[in-house]
C-alpha cells in the first residue's frame, strides 16, 4: 500500500468545462442509472485531464453528480495510483517504469536520468515544466525499459534517447510515443519472424464457411 | 520457419499491428466470419465445444473456460441480468499480451465478447482496461463505434441477439486484477477484493451473475468455434491444449511477444523466436517463467522446461500468463527478486493483515538481503514468514508476493548466504563495536 493524501493548497471551487461534461455524460451513460457510482474513476479522470490533478472541490463535485457520499470518491481518489494529487508539470509528466523486467533492460539508468534533471520524484519541478515518478510495471515489457510521458508510451528508450525526448518537451515540442529502435510495435527487433504467410491477409479468411466443423445435423425433415 | 506453430494456424494475424487493425481489416483476416452461423448452433453447442478446445483460462489461473461459463445460472432471473467482464487489467509484471489484442485485433475480440456473453446469455458486457492503456482504450472505442454502425452489436443488431459492449477503465492499481476487486472497481469503489463465497457466478457485477474472463481467452473464441475445437486441441499436451501468447522480456536478444503452440519447449521459444540468451544459453542465469507471480527455474531446468501448465507445475513454478522473464549470468537475482517484493508491497489493498503488514516486511528484509546486511539466521525467518503469509489471505496477492522469494531460495540459497558472509567479512560482529571503533 501507498499512503496518498491531498494536497495542502487547494482551488478554492473547481467545475467541469462544456468538453469535458459532453465526455462526463458519455460515460454516465454507459452504466445503469442507479449504479452512477461506476463512472467514478472516468469522471475523476476527466477532471485530471481537465486541470492536471485532482483537487479537493472537484472531489466534492463529483460526489455530488454520482450521488454518493463524498468520502466514497475520496477513497478513490487516494487508493489509485494515476491520480495525481498535486499540480504537475506543464511539459510532462513523466513516469518511468522501474519494475523488474525493465530493470533488467536499464530502467535504473532512465531513473538515474529522473534524478539528475528534475530532483526529488512526486513533486513539480521549480521551474513547473515536469514531474517525474517510478511507476510500476506499465504491461509493456517486451519493449523496456519504457517510460509513459502524458498518457503515451515511449519504448525501447536509452539513456541518449530518453534525454532527447526530454529535452524536446522541455523545448514545447510533442515527441512521438512508440519505439525509438524503430521497431512497429513488439515484434522482435529486425523484423517479425512470424506471420509472413500472404494467405492471412488475401482475404481467402473472410470466405464463406459452409458448414461449421462438428455443427449440430439439421433435424431430418419428416 | 521458427518455432512449432505454423502461421496458418496463428489466430492472432495482426498481432504486432502491421495490417489494418479496423473493421474492414479485420474481417478481411476471418473475423466476423460465420458469427451467425456460430450463434444459430445455440448456448450448449457453444459451451460445449468451448469445452472440448480445452481452452484454460489465460489470465493466470488456468481454469477451463468452457466449464466457467457452464457455471452461469441456466434461466435468467426477473431484475438479475446476466453481465460478462473482460478482464483488461494486465498488470502482471512481465505480461503485455492483451494490449496487442486490443490495439491490433480489436473485432476479434469483440466478436468473441458477443459470442460469449450470448452463451451464457448476457446482454450486456464490460470490458475494464487498466486507466495507463489510454492508447489501446482509444483503439477499442473506435473499434466498438464501428461495430455498433456496422449493426454487429446493439440492440438491433444483425444477429437478432439485443448486446451491448461497454469500455471501462481503471486507475493504475495492479489488484484490480483479481477477478473480485475488479468488480468491485467497476462499480466506482476501492479494488478490494471480496470474501469467496458467494462466486461472481451467483452475485458478481451489482449483485448480479457474472463471468470474469482475461482479454485472451475471449478473443480466441470466434476461431475456435470456426476452426473446430479439435483443431485447437491439436496443439500442445493432453490438459494443456491450443495456442497462447508467450511474451518474452529481459536478457534475450530479441524480446518479444509471439503466438505459439502450448507445450513449446521453454528453450526453444527463447532460440527461435527472442534470438536466444543475450551471450548465448550458457549465460543464462534463471528464468521466471509465468509472470512474476510464480517462482524462477534455474538454467538446468530450463533445459527441459516446456511452456505449459503441467511442465512447470512440476517444476514448483507455474505458467501464469506465460510472460517469460530471462536473467542472465550479470543479473543480481537477489536485487531482481527484491524488486519483485517491492511492487507486491506496492500493490496490496491493505485490507488483510498478513499480506499489508507481511508483504512490506518481506520487501524490507530482501533489500537488506540483496545489500548484505542481513544476518544469516534471518532466511529462515523469511521463509517461514512467506509461509505465514502464503494461503492465509483473502485474494491470491498474498501467494504472489511469497512465491518468487521462495523460488529464490529454493535454487540460490548459497548466493545470498555468500552475500551475507562477504559483508560481514573484516566486520566487527558487534554493531556497538563499529561505533566504539569509529569513535
Ligand atoms: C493479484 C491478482 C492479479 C490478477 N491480475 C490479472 C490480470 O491483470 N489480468 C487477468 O486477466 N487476470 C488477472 N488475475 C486473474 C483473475 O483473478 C481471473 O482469474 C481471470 O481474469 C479469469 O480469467 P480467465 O479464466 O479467462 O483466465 C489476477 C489475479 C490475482 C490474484
Ligand atoms: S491478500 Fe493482499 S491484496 Fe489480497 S485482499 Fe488481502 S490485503 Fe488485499
Ligand atoms: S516491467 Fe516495465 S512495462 Fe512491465
Amino acid at each position: 500500500m501507498s499512503v496518498r493524501r491531498l494536497a495542502k493548497e487547494q482551488p478554492a471551487s473547481f467545475a467541469f468545462t462544456p468538453q469535458s461534461l459532453e465526455k462526463v455524460n458519455f460515460w454516465l451513460a454507459k452504466y445503469p442509472p442507479a449504479k452512477k457510482q461506476s463512472a467514478s474513476i472516468p469522471l475523476l479522470w476527466l477532471v485530471q485531464k481537465q486541470e492536471g490533478w485532482v483537487c479537493e472541490p472537484a472531489i466534492r463535485l463529483v460526489a455530488r453528480m454520482l450521488e454518493v457520499p463524498v468520502i466514497r470518491i475520496l477513497e478513490v481518489a487516494t487508493f489509485y495510483t494515476m491520480f495525481m494529487l498535486e499540480p504537475v508539470g506543464r511539459a510532462a509528466l513523466i513516469q518511468v517504469c522501474g519494475t523488474t523486467p525493465c530493470a533488467l533492460r536499464g530502467a535504473n539508468e532512465l531513473i538515474a536520468i529522473c534524478k539528475q534533471e528534475f530532483g526529488q520524484k512526486g513533486h513539480m519541478t521549480a521551474d513547473g515544466l515536469f514531474t517525474w515518478e517510478e511507476v510500476e510495471c506499465m504491461g509493456a515489457c517486451c519493449n523496456a525499459p519504457m517510460a509513459a510521458i502524458n498518457d503515451y508510451y515511449y519504448e525501447d528508450l536509452t539513456p541518449e534517447s530518453f534525454r532527447q525526448i526530454i529535452a524536446d518537451f522541455r523545448a514545447g515540442k510533442s515527441p512521438k510515443p512508440g519505439s525509438y529502435t524503430g521497431r512497429r510495435s513488439s515484434e522482435p527487433a529486425g523484423g517479425a519472424q512470424t506471420l509472413s504467410d500472404p494467405a492471412l491477409y488475401d482475404g481467402s479468411k473472410a470466405r464463406k464457411i459452409e458448414k461449421l466443423p462438428n455443427a449440430p445435423e439439421p433435424e431430418p425433415v419428416a | 520457419m521458427p518455432g512449432i506453430l505454423e502461421d496458418k494456424d496463428r489466430i492472432f494475424t495482426n498481432l504486432y499491428g502491421f495490417q489494418d487493425p479496423y473493421l474492414e481489416g479485420a474481417r478481411q483476416r476471418g473475423a466476423w466470419n460465420a458469427t451467425a452461423d456460430i450463434l444459430s448452433c445455440g448456448r450448449d453447442w457453444i459451451i460445449t465445444n468451448m469445452k472440448n478446445s480445452g481452452l484454460r483460462g489465460r489470465g493466470g489461473a488456468g481454469f477451463n473456460t468452457g466449464l466457467k461459463w457452464s457455471f452461469m445460472p441456466k434461466t435468467v432471473t426477473e431484475g438479475r441480468p446476466h453481465y460478462l467482464v473482460v478482464n483488461a487489467d494486465e498488470s502482471e509484471p512481465g505480461t503485455c499480451k492483451d494490449r496487442e489484442i486490443m490495439r491490433h485485433d480489436p473485432h476479434l475480440f469483440i466478436e468473441g465478447c458477443l459470442i460469449a456473453s450470448f452463451a451464457m446469455q448476457a446482454h450486456a458486457c464490460y470490458i475494464y482496461i487498466r486507466g495507463e492503456y489510454v492508447f489501446e482504450r482509444e483503439v477499442m472505442e473506435r473499434a466498438v463505434a464501428e461495430a455498433y454502425a456496422a449493426n454487429l452489436i446493439g440492440e438491433d443488431n444483425d444477429f437478432g441477439y439485443p448486446f451491448h459492449l461497454y469500455i471501462h477503465h481503471g486507475g493504475g492499481a495492479y489488484i484490480c486484477g483479481e477477478e473480485t476487486a475488479l468488480l468491485e472497481s467497476l462499480e466506482g469503489k476501492k479494488g478490494q477484493p471480496r470474501l469467496k463465497p458467494p462466486f461472481p457466478a451467483g452475485a458478481g457485477l451489482y449483485g448480479c451473475p457474472t463471468t470474469v474472463n482475461n482479454v485472451e481467452s475471449i478473443a480466441v473464441v470466434g476461431t475456435i468455434l470456426r476452426r473446430g475445437a479439435d483443431w485447437f486441441s491439436s496443439f500442445g499436451r493432453p490438459n494443456n491444449t491450443g495456442t497462447k501468447l508467450m511474451c518474452v522480456s529481459g536478457h534475450v536478444n530479441q524480446p518479444c511477444n509471439v503466438e505459439e503452440a502450448m507445450s513449446i519447449p521453454l528453450k526453444q521459444l527463447l532460440e527461435d523466436h527472442c534470438g536466444g540468451v543475450r551471450g548465448g544459453w550458457s549465460n543464462l542465469k534463471a528464468v521466471i517463467p509465468g509472470g512474476s507471480s510464480v517462482p524462477m527455474i534455474p538454467i538446468d531446468q530450463c533445459e527441459t522446461a516446456l511452456m505449459d501448465f503441467d511442465s512447470l507445475r512440476d517444476l514448483k513454478s507455474g505458467l501464469g500468463t506465460a510472460a517469460v522473464i530471462v536473467m542472465d549470468r550479470s543479473t543480481d537475482l537477489i536485487r531482481a527478486i527484491s524488486r519483485i517484493s517491492y511492487f507486491y508491497k506496492h500493490e496490496s489493498c491493505g485490507q488483510c493483515t498478513p499480506c499489508r503488514e507481511g508483504t512490506g516486511w518481506m520487501w524490507r528484509v530482501m533489500e537488506r538481503m540483496a545489500n548484505g546486511t542481513a544476518e544469516m539466521r534471518e532466511i529462515d525467518m523469511l521463509l517461514e514468514v512467506t509461509t505465514q503469509v502464503e494461503g492465509h489471505t483473502i485474494c491470491a496477492l498474498g501467494d504472489a508476493a511469497a512465491w518468487p522469494i521462495q523460488g529464490l531460495f529454493r535454487h540460490f540459497r548459497p548466493e545470498v548466504e555468500a552475500r551475507i558472509s562477504s559483508y560481514r567479512t573484516g566486520k566487527p560482529h558487534v554493531q556497538g563495536a563499529a561505533l566504539l571503533a569509529a569513535e
